[in-house]
Protein backbone atom coordinates (compact mmCIF):
# COMPACT_ATOMS: atom_id res chain seq x y z
CA UNK A 1 0.00 0.00 0.00
CA UNK A 2 3.00 2.70 -0.38
CA UNK A 3 1.93 2.83 -3.77
CA UNK A 4 -0.48 5.80 -4.28
CA UNK A 5 -2.42 5.25 -7.60
CA UNK A 6 -2.88 8.46 -9.78
CA UNK A 7 -6.00 9.99 -9.66
CA UNK A 8 -6.17 10.03 -5.40
CA UNK A 9 -3.92 12.86 -4.61
CA UNK A 10 -4.87 16.75 -4.82
CA UNK A 11 -2.30 18.69 -7.41
CA UNK A 12 -0.06 20.54 -4.85
CA UNK A 13 0.62 17.14 -2.84
CA UNK A 14 1.80 15.92 -6.36
CA UNK A 15 3.80 19.03 -7.43
CA UNK A 16 5.23 19.61 -3.77
CA UNK A 17 6.49 15.69 -4.49
CA UNK A 18 7.39 15.97 -7.32
CA UNK A 19 9.32 18.99 -6.58
CA UNK A 20 10.72 17.33 -3.48
CA UNK A 21 11.97 14.05 -4.95
CA UNK A 22 13.61 16.30 -7.79
CA UNK A 23 15.99 17.64 -5.58
CA UNK A 24 16.50 14.60 -3.76
CA UNK A 25 17.49 12.68 -7.09
CA UNK A 26 19.44 15.34 -8.22
CA UNK A 27 21.61 15.95 -5.20
CA UNK A 28 22.11 11.87 -5.04
CA UNK A 29 23.14 11.63 -8.57
CA UNK A 30 25.31 14.31 -8.40
CA UNK A 31 27.16 12.22 -4.99
CA UNK A 32 27.43 8.98 -7.01
CA UNK A 33 30.50 8.31 -8.45
CA UNK A 34 30.70 6.24 -11.64
CA UNK A 35 32.37 3.65 -9.94
CA UNK A 36 29.58 2.98 -7.63
CA UNK A 37 27.22 2.87 -10.67
CA UNK A 38 27.20 -0.83 -11.07
CA UNK A 39 27.34 -1.49 -7.30
CA UNK A 40 23.95 1.12 -6.76
CA UNK A 41 22.44 -0.98 -9.76
CA UNK A 42 22.79 -4.45 -8.70
CA UNK A 43 21.72 -3.94 -5.24
CA UNK A 44 19.00 -1.89 -7.01
CA UNK A 45 18.05 -4.78 -8.72
CA UNK A 46 18.37 -7.20 -4.98
CA UNK A 47 16.20 -4.50 -2.98
CA UNK A 48 13.38 -5.14 -6.42
CA UNK A 49 13.32 -8.76 -6.09
CA UNK A 50 13.32 -8.88 -2.26
CA UNK A 51 10.31 -6.91 -2.51
CA UNK A 52 8.19 -9.80 -4.72
CA UNK A 53 9.05 -11.89 -1.61
CA UNK A 54 5.62 -12.76 0.06
CA UNK A 55 6.11 -12.86 4.25
CA UNK A 56 3.29 -14.21 5.98
CA UNK A 57 2.10 -12.31 9.42
CA UNK A 58 -0.39 -13.93 10.84
CA UNK A 59 -3.62 -14.71 8.77
CA UNK A 60 -2.15 -11.98 6.27
CA UNK A 61 0.54 -12.00 3.84
CA UNK A 62 2.62 -8.85 3.04
CA UNK A 63 5.80 -7.84 0.73
CA UNK A 64 8.95 -5.91 2.51
CA UNK A 65 9.48 -2.04 1.59
CA UNK A 66 13.11 -2.33 2.66
CA UNK A 67 13.00 1.32 2.97
CA UNK A 68 15.31 0.79 5.76
CA UNK A 69 17.89 -1.86 4.96
CA UNK A 70 18.24 0.26 1.66
CA UNK A 71 18.95 3.71 3.98
CA UNK A 72 21.53 1.46 5.88
CA UNK A 73 23.07 0.02 3.25
CA UNK A 74 23.14 2.59 0.27
CA UNK A 75 22.91 6.01 2.24
CA UNK A 76 21.95 8.79 -0.38
CA UNK A 77 21.98 5.91 -3.38
CA UNK A 78 18.92 4.75 -1.82
CA UNK A 79 17.36 7.52 -3.43
CA UNK A 80 17.75 6.93 -7.41
CA UNK A 81 17.36 3.57 -6.27
CA UNK A 82 14.23 3.79 -4.93
CA UNK A 83 13.02 5.97 -8.29
CA UNK A 84 14.20 3.48 -10.49
CA UNK A 85 12.68 0.53 -8.86
CA UNK A 86 9.03 2.53 -8.47
CA UNK A 87 9.40 3.34 -12.29
CA UNK A 88 9.66 -0.35 -13.37
CA UNK A 89 6.71 -1.37 -10.51
CA UNK A 90 4.74 1.45 -12.23
CA UNK A 91 4.89 0.64 -15.78
CA UNK A 92 5.70 -2.93 -15.72
CA UNK A 93 3.36 -4.09 -12.86
CA UNK A 94 0.54 -1.54 -12.44
CA UNK A 95 1.86 -0.50 -8.86
CA UNK A 96 0.91 3.06 -8.47
CA UNK A 97 0.54 5.95 -11.50
CA UNK A 98 2.59 8.11 -13.46
CA UNK A 99 2.30 11.65 -12.07
CA UNK A 100 2.07 9.83 -8.06
CA UNK A 101 5.94 9.15 -8.81
CA UNK A 102 7.09 11.85 -7.23
CA UNK A 103 5.32 11.70 -4.13
CA UNK A 104 5.96 8.12 -4.04
CA UNK A 105 9.59 8.43 -4.32
CA UNK A 106 9.08 10.94 -1.48
CA UNK A 107 7.16 8.88 0.53
CA UNK A 108 9.73 6.04 0.68
CA UNK A 109 13.09 7.70 0.21
CA UNK A 110 13.08 10.26 3.16
CA UNK A 111 12.31 7.51 5.87
CA UNK A 112 15.20 5.39 4.02
CA UNK A 113 17.83 8.62 4.36
CA UNK A 114 16.77 9.35 7.89
CA UNK A 115 17.47 5.81 8.75
CA UNK A 116 20.44 5.68 7.06
CA UNK A 117 21.84 8.90 9.05
CA UNK A 118 20.91 8.36 12.42
CA UNK A 119 21.04 4.36 12.52
CA UNK A 120 23.59 3.80 10.23
CA UNK A 121 26.32 4.95 12.55
CA UNK A 122 25.40 2.55 15.49
CA UNK A 123 25.49 -0.33 13.78
CA UNK A 124 29.25 0.21 13.76
CA UNK A 125 29.96 -0.80 16.92
CA UNK A 126 27.11 -2.85 18.11
CA UNK A 127 27.31 -7.09 18.10
CA UNK A 128 24.82 -9.82 18.45
CA UNK A 129 21.53 -9.04 19.68
CA UNK A 130 21.92 -5.57 19.86
CA UNK A 131 23.19 -5.43 16.16
CA UNK A 132 19.65 -7.14 15.67
CA UNK A 133 18.20 -4.98 17.75
CA UNK A 134 19.55 -2.00 15.65
CA UNK A 135 18.36 -3.66 12.59
CA UNK A 136 15.22 -3.92 13.58
CA UNK A 137 14.15 -0.70 14.59
CA UNK A 138 15.40 0.51 11.16
CA UNK A 139 13.52 -2.17 9.47
CA UNK A 140 10.55 -0.32 11.47
CA UNK A 141 11.05 3.16 11.47
CA UNK A 142 11.55 2.98 7.89
CA UNK A 143 8.10 1.14 7.36
CA UNK A 144 6.59 3.60 9.85
CA UNK A 145 7.73 6.74 8.88
CA UNK A 146 6.52 6.14 4.85
CA UNK A 147 3.12 4.72 6.58
CA UNK A 148 2.79 8.50 8.65
CA UNK A 149 3.82 10.19 4.81
CA UNK A 150 1.38 8.15 2.84
CA UNK A 151 -1.45 8.99 5.28
CA UNK A 152 -0.27 12.80 5.36
CA UNK A 153 -0.51 13.07 1.55
CA UNK A 154 -4.03 11.60 1.70
CA UNK A 155 -5.04 13.58 4.55
CA UNK A 156 -3.34 17.22 2.99
CA UNK A 157 -5.50 16.22 -0.31
CA UNK A 158 -8.60 16.84 1.32
CA UNK A 159 -10.53 15.29 4.48
CA UNK A 160 -12.76 12.84 2.78
CA UNK A 161 -9.66 10.28 3.20
CA UNK A 162 -9.36 10.82 6.89
CA UNK A 163 -11.12 7.86 7.31
CA UNK A 164 -9.40 5.98 4.39
CA UNK A 165 -5.86 6.81 5.88
CA UNK A 166 -6.65 5.96 9.63
CA UNK A 167 -7.29 2.26 7.84
CA UNK A 168 -4.11 2.46 6.26
CA UNK A 169 -2.15 3.58 8.88
CA UNK A 170 -3.57 0.09 10.69
CA UNK A 171 -3.18 -1.97 7.64
CA UNK A 172 1.00 -0.83 8.06
CA UNK A 173 1.49 -2.77 11.47
CA UNK A 174 1.89 -6.60 10.14
CA UNK A 175 4.21 -4.52 7.75
CA UNK A 176 6.38 -3.05 10.17
CA UNK A 177 6.68 -6.38 12.64
CA UNK A 178 7.25 -8.52 9.25
CA UNK A 179 9.80 -5.53 8.47
CA UNK A 180 11.50 -5.42 11.74
CA UNK A 181 11.99 -9.09 12.11
CA UNK A 182 13.88 -9.11 8.72
CA UNK A 183 15.97 -6.37 8.57
CA UNK A 184 16.83 -7.35 11.79
CA UNK A 185 18.09 -10.66 10.69
CA UNK A 186 19.45 -9.63 7.53
CA UNK A 187 21.77 -7.26 9.39
CA UNK A 188 23.09 -9.72 11.79
CA UNK A 189 23.66 -12.30 8.96
CA UNK A 190 25.10 -9.82 7.11
CA UNK A 191 27.63 -8.68 9.94
CA UNK A 192 28.81 -12.53 10.01
CA UNK A 193 29.24 -12.91 6.29
CA UNK A 194 30.22 -9.28 4.94
CA UNK A 195 30.93 -7.46 7.64
CA UNK A 196 32.25 -4.72 4.97
CA UNK A 197 28.85 -3.94 3.63
CA UNK A 198 28.13 -2.37 7.08
CA UNK A 199 31.73 -0.71 7.60
CA UNK A 200 31.58 0.60 4.10
CA UNK A 201 31.77 4.88 3.38
CA UNK A 202 28.53 5.50 2.27
CA UNK A 203 28.20 8.54 0.05
CA UNK B 1 15.54 -12.13 -18.81
CA UNK B 2 13.14 -10.45 -19.25
CA UNK B 3 10.35 -12.42 -18.23
CA UNK B 4 9.33 -10.51 -15.18
CA UNK B 5 8.86 -7.49 -17.69
CA UNK B 6 6.61 -9.26 -20.35
CA UNK B 7 3.56 -8.12 -20.78
CA UNK B 8 2.39 -8.47 -24.34
CA UNK B 9 3.72 -11.84 -26.58
CA UNK B 10 3.77 -9.97 -29.66
CA UNK B 11 2.95 -6.14 -29.55
CA UNK B 12 1.54 -5.27 -32.92
CA UNK B 13 3.60 -3.23 -35.69
CA UNK B 14 1.89 0.04 -35.37
CA UNK B 15 2.75 0.15 -31.70
CA UNK B 16 6.89 -1.25 -32.01
CA UNK B 17 7.62 0.81 -34.86
CA UNK B 18 6.61 4.07 -33.32
CA UNK B 19 9.02 5.91 -31.52
CA UNK B 20 9.51 4.72 -27.67
CA UNK B 21 9.43 8.79 -26.81
CA UNK B 22 6.79 9.26 -28.34
CA UNK B 23 4.87 6.67 -25.94
CA UNK B 24 6.87 8.44 -23.35
CA UNK B 25 5.11 11.64 -24.09
CA UNK B 26 1.90 10.32 -24.88
CA UNK B 27 1.46 8.36 -21.27
CA UNK B 28 2.11 11.93 -19.43
CA UNK B 29 -0.54 13.54 -21.88
CA UNK B 30 -3.31 10.83 -21.05
CA UNK B 31 -2.46 11.01 -17.31
CA UNK B 32 -1.88 14.44 -16.91
CA UNK B 33 -5.85 14.58 -18.91
CA UNK B 34 -7.40 11.85 -16.94
CA UNK B 35 -6.44 13.49 -13.38
CA UNK B 36 -8.24 16.87 -14.60
CA UNK B 37 -11.21 15.20 -15.70
CA UNK B 38 -14.69 15.10 -13.35
CA UNK B 39 -17.37 13.90 -15.56
CA UNK B 40 -18.34 10.11 -14.81
CA UNK B 41 -19.41 9.40 -18.59
CA UNK B 42 -16.51 11.04 -20.54
CA UNK B 43 -14.17 9.39 -17.85
CA UNK B 44 -15.88 6.10 -18.15
CA UNK B 45 -15.30 6.82 -22.02
CA UNK B 46 -11.22 7.43 -21.88
CA UNK B 47 -11.38 3.89 -19.44
CA UNK B 48 -12.81 2.09 -22.40
CA UNK B 49 -10.44 3.78 -24.63
CA UNK B 50 -7.32 3.07 -22.69
CA UNK B 51 -8.48 -0.82 -22.16
CA UNK B 52 -8.94 -1.07 -25.82
CA UNK B 53 -5.49 0.21 -26.47
CA UNK B 54 -4.02 -1.70 -24.05
CA UNK B 55 -6.28 -4.90 -25.93
CA UNK B 56 -4.97 -4.11 -29.00
CA UNK B 57 -1.47 -3.39 -28.03
CA UNK B 58 -1.93 -7.58 -27.30
CA UNK B 59 -1.98 -7.49 -23.71
CA UNK B 60 -3.84 -10.67 -22.51
CA UNK B 61 -7.10 -9.67 -20.70
CA UNK B 62 -5.81 -12.37 -18.03
CA UNK B 63 -2.35 -10.35 -18.00
CA UNK B 64 -4.24 -7.57 -17.35
CA UNK B 65 -6.63 -8.20 -14.72
CA UNK B 66 -3.80 -9.56 -12.65
CA UNK B 67 -2.12 -6.50 -12.90
CA UNK B 68 -5.23 -4.27 -11.72
CA UNK B 69 -5.66 -6.56 -8.97
CA UNK B 70 -2.36 -5.22 -7.73
CA UNK B 71 -3.73 -2.00 -6.84
CA UNK B 72 -7.42 -2.36 -6.38
CA UNK B 73 -6.65 -2.86 -2.94
CA UNK B 74 -6.27 0.52 -1.99
CA UNK B 75 -9.15 1.44 -4.48
CA UNK B 76 -11.42 -1.16 -2.33
CA UNK B 77 -10.52 1.42 0.75
CA UNK B 78 -11.23 4.25 -1.12
CA UNK B 79 -15.13 3.16 -2.61
CA UNK B 80 -16.10 1.89 0.88
CA UNK B 81 -14.89 5.28 2.36
CA UNK B 82 -14.59 8.29 0.61
CA UNK B 83 -18.85 8.14 0.26
CA UNK B 84 -19.19 7.74 4.01
CA UNK B 85 -16.91 11.25 3.95
CA UNK B 86 -17.94 13.44 1.98
CA UNK B 87 -21.48 15.62 3.40
CA UNK B 88 -24.48 15.65 0.58
CA UNK B 89 -27.71 13.96 -0.09
CA UNK B 90 -27.66 10.69 2.18
CA UNK B 91 -28.32 7.50 -0.31
CA UNK B 92 -27.19 5.03 2.51
CA UNK B 93 -27.68 5.22 6.03
CA UNK B 94 -25.37 2.79 8.51
CA UNK B 95 -25.80 3.61 11.75
CA UNK B 96 -24.51 6.80 12.83
CA UNK B 97 -22.71 6.88 9.19
CA UNK B 98 -24.49 8.15 5.90
CA UNK B 99 -23.04 7.60 2.56
CA UNK B 100 -23.89 10.41 0.10
CA UNK B 101 -24.46 10.67 -3.51
CA UNK B 102 -21.85 13.40 -4.20
CA UNK B 103 -19.11 11.46 -2.11
CA UNK B 104 -20.46 8.30 -3.92
CA UNK B 105 -19.69 10.13 -7.03
CA UNK B 106 -16.52 11.49 -6.07
CA UNK B 107 -15.57 7.41 -5.18
CA UNK B 108 -16.37 6.45 -8.69
CA UNK B 109 -14.61 9.64 -10.51
CA UNK B 110 -10.94 8.52 -8.44
CA UNK B 111 -11.69 5.10 -9.13
CA UNK B 112 -12.24 5.75 -12.90
CA UNK B 113 -9.05 8.32 -13.30
CA UNK B 114 -6.65 5.69 -11.47
CA UNK B 115 -7.42 2.32 -13.81
CA UNK B 116 -7.27 4.73 -16.96
CA UNK B 117 -4.00 5.61 -16.10
CA UNK B 118 -2.51 2.44 -14.90
CA UNK B 119 -4.00 0.91 -17.90
CA UNK B 120 -2.64 3.29 -20.24
CA UNK B 121 0.19 3.16 -18.66
CA UNK B 122 0.84 -0.65 -19.32
CA UNK B 123 -0.61 -0.41 -22.81
CA UNK B 124 2.00 2.49 -24.03
CA UNK B 125 5.42 1.78 -21.80
CA UNK B 126 4.49 -1.62 -20.45
CA UNK B 127 4.64 -3.53 -24.05
CA UNK B 128 8.14 -1.76 -24.15
CA UNK B 129 11.41 -3.35 -24.09
CA UNK B 130 12.43 -2.29 -20.72
CA UNK B 131 16.04 -1.46 -21.80
CA UNK B 132 14.31 0.90 -24.49
CA UNK B 133 12.18 2.82 -21.93
CA UNK B 134 15.92 3.45 -20.41
CA UNK B 135 17.25 4.33 -23.68
CA UNK B 136 13.60 7.21 -24.47
CA UNK B 137 14.73 8.81 -20.87
CA UNK B 138 17.85 9.33 -21.92
CA UNK B 139 16.59 11.04 -24.87
CA UNK B 140 14.20 12.83 -23.03
CA UNK B 141 17.13 14.24 -20.75
CA UNK B 142 16.68 12.72 -17.83
CA UNK B 143 20.33 12.92 -15.85
CA UNK B 144 22.63 10.75 -17.64
CA UNK B 145 23.79 8.87 -14.57
CA UNK B 146 20.30 7.90 -13.52
CA UNK B 147 19.88 6.39 -16.63
CA UNK B 148 22.92 4.34 -16.46
CA UNK B 149 21.44 2.94 -12.78
CA UNK B 150 18.10 2.06 -14.48
CA UNK B 151 19.86 0.30 -17.41
CA UNK B 152 22.04 -1.61 -14.98
CA UNK B 153 19.54 -2.17 -12.74
CA UNK B 154 17.28 -3.62 -15.14
CA UNK B 155 19.89 -6.11 -16.29
CA UNK B 156 20.36 -7.12 -12.73
CA UNK B 157 16.60 -7.92 -11.66
CA UNK B 158 16.70 -10.74 -14.72
CA UNK B 159 20.16 -12.12 -13.24
CA UNK B 160 19.45 -11.39 -9.77
CA UNK B 161 15.88 -13.15 -10.02
CA UNK B 162 17.69 -16.43 -11.00
CA UNK B 163 19.40 -16.11 -8.13
CA UNK B 164 16.63 -15.75 -5.89
CA UNK B 165 14.89 -18.46 -7.59
CA UNK B 166 18.11 -21.06 -7.09
CA UNK B 167 17.82 -19.77 -3.09
CA UNK B 168 14.22 -20.49 -2.83
CA UNK B 169 15.06 -23.60 -4.43
CA UNK B 170 17.67 -24.59 -1.89
CA UNK B 171 15.36 -23.42 1.01
CA UNK B 172 12.12 -25.78 -0.62
CA UNK B 173 14.74 -29.00 -0.63
CA UNK B 174 15.01 -28.38 3.21
CA UNK B 175 11.64 -28.46 3.33
CA UNK B 176 11.18 -25.10 4.36
CA UNK B 177 7.30 -23.87 4.39
CA UNK B 178 7.01 -19.96 5.02
CA UNK B 179 4.55 -19.46 8.35
CA UNK B 180 4.72 -16.43 10.93
CA UNK B 181 6.83 -17.57 13.28
CA UNK B 182 10.08 -16.23 14.38
CA UNK B 183 11.87 -18.84 12.03
CA UNK B 184 10.25 -17.90 9.02
CA UNK B 185 11.16 -14.25 9.21
CA UNK B 186 14.79 -15.02 10.04
CA UNK B 187 15.48 -16.92 7.13
CA UNK B 188 13.99 -14.52 4.81
CA UNK B 189 16.20 -12.23 6.29
CA UNK B 190 19.27 -14.61 5.27
CA UNK B 191 17.98 -15.28 1.80
CA UNK B 192 18.01 -10.96 1.47
CA UNK B 193 21.08 -10.90 3.23
CA UNK B 194 22.91 -13.70 1.49
CA UNK B 195 20.46 -12.11 -1.93
CA UNK B 196 22.50 -8.72 -1.22
CA UNK B 197 26.05 -10.72 -0.66
CA UNK B 198 26.36 -12.24 -3.79
CA UNK B 199 25.11 -9.22 -6.12
CA UNK B 200 27.75 -7.70 -4.08
CA UNK B 201 30.56 -10.01 -5.12
CA UNK B 202 28.56 -10.02 -8.58
CA UNK B 203 28.90 -6.26 -9.10
CA UNK B 204 32.87 -6.07 -8.29
CA UNK B 205 33.03 -8.67 -10.74
CA UNK B 206 31.11 -5.95 -13.33
CA UNK B 207 33.14 -3.30 -12.16
CA UNK B 208 36.35 -4.80 -12.65
CA UNK B 209 34.80 -6.28 -16.41
CA UNK B 210 33.97 -2.82 -17.18
CA UNK B 211 37.30 -1.19 -16.08
CA UNK B 212 38.86 -3.79 -18.85
CA UNK B 213 36.93 -2.26 -21.20
CA UNK B 214 37.57 1.16 -20.58
CA UNK B 215 34.60 2.27 -18.91
CA UNK B 216 35.20 5.63 -18.05
CA UNK B 217 31.78 6.97 -17.07
CA UNK B 218 29.67 6.98 -20.12
CA UNK B 219 27.64 4.53 -22.32
CA UNK B 220 27.19 4.66 -25.27
CA UNK B 221 23.58 4.60 -25.94
CA UNK B 222 22.41 2.52 -29.31
CA UNK B 223 21.05 5.69 -31.46
CA UNK B 224 18.42 3.73 -33.26
CA UNK B 225 15.13 5.95 -32.36
CA UNK B 226 14.15 8.19 -35.19
CA UNK B 227 11.44 10.27 -34.45
CA UNK B 228 9.72 10.48 -37.84
CA UNK B 229 6.87 11.70 -39.67
CA UNK B 230 4.37 8.79 -38.84
CA UNK B 231 5.23 10.15 -34.76
CA UNK B 232 4.04 13.82 -35.34
CA UNK B 233 1.19 12.38 -36.88
CA UNK B 234 0.18 10.32 -34.14
CA UNK B 235 1.01 12.68 -31.30
CA UNK B 236 -1.01 15.12 -33.55
CA UNK B 237 -4.29 12.75 -33.08
CA UNK B 238 -3.44 12.06 -30.03
CA UNK B 239 -3.68 15.48 -28.37
CA UNK B 240 -6.57 16.26 -30.73
CA UNK B 241 -8.16 12.86 -29.27
CA UNK B 242 -7.29 13.83 -25.71
CA UNK B 243 -8.34 17.24 -26.07
CA UNK B 244 -11.85 16.46 -27.03
CA UNK B 245 -12.93 15.32 -23.15
CA UNK B 246 -11.24 17.67 -21.93
CA UNK B 247 -13.03 20.36 -23.34
CA UNK B 248 -16.66 18.76 -23.00
CA UNK B 249 -16.04 18.34 -19.34
CA UNK B 250 -15.23 21.71 -19.25
CA UNK B 251 -18.38 22.91 -20.99
CA UNK B 252 -20.92 20.50 -19.63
Amino acid sequence: MAHIPDGVLAAPVLITGAIASAAAVSIAVKKLDYDRIPQAAVLAAAFFIASLVTVPVGASSVHLLLNGLMGVLLGWTAVPAILVALILQAVFFGYGGLLVLGVNTFNLALPALLVGLVIAPRLKNSSGRQLFIWGAVAGGTGVCLTAVLVSLSLLISGPEYLAASKVILVTYLPLMLAEAAVTGATLSFLQRVAPELLWEQKV
Amino acid sequence: MNRLFQLSQQPPQWLSQSDPRLRVILALLLALVTVNLSGLAILGFLLISALSLALSAGIPFSHLLKRLLAFEGFMLLVLLFVPFSIAGDSILQLGPFAASEQGLERAITIVLRANTVVIGLLALLGTMEPEVLGHSLAKLKLPEKLVHLFLLTIRYIGVLYDEYQRLRQAMRARAFVAGSNRHSWRSFGWLIGMLLVRSLQRSQRILGAMKCRGFHGQFYLLDNQRWQNRDSIFLTVAVTLLAIPLTLDTLL
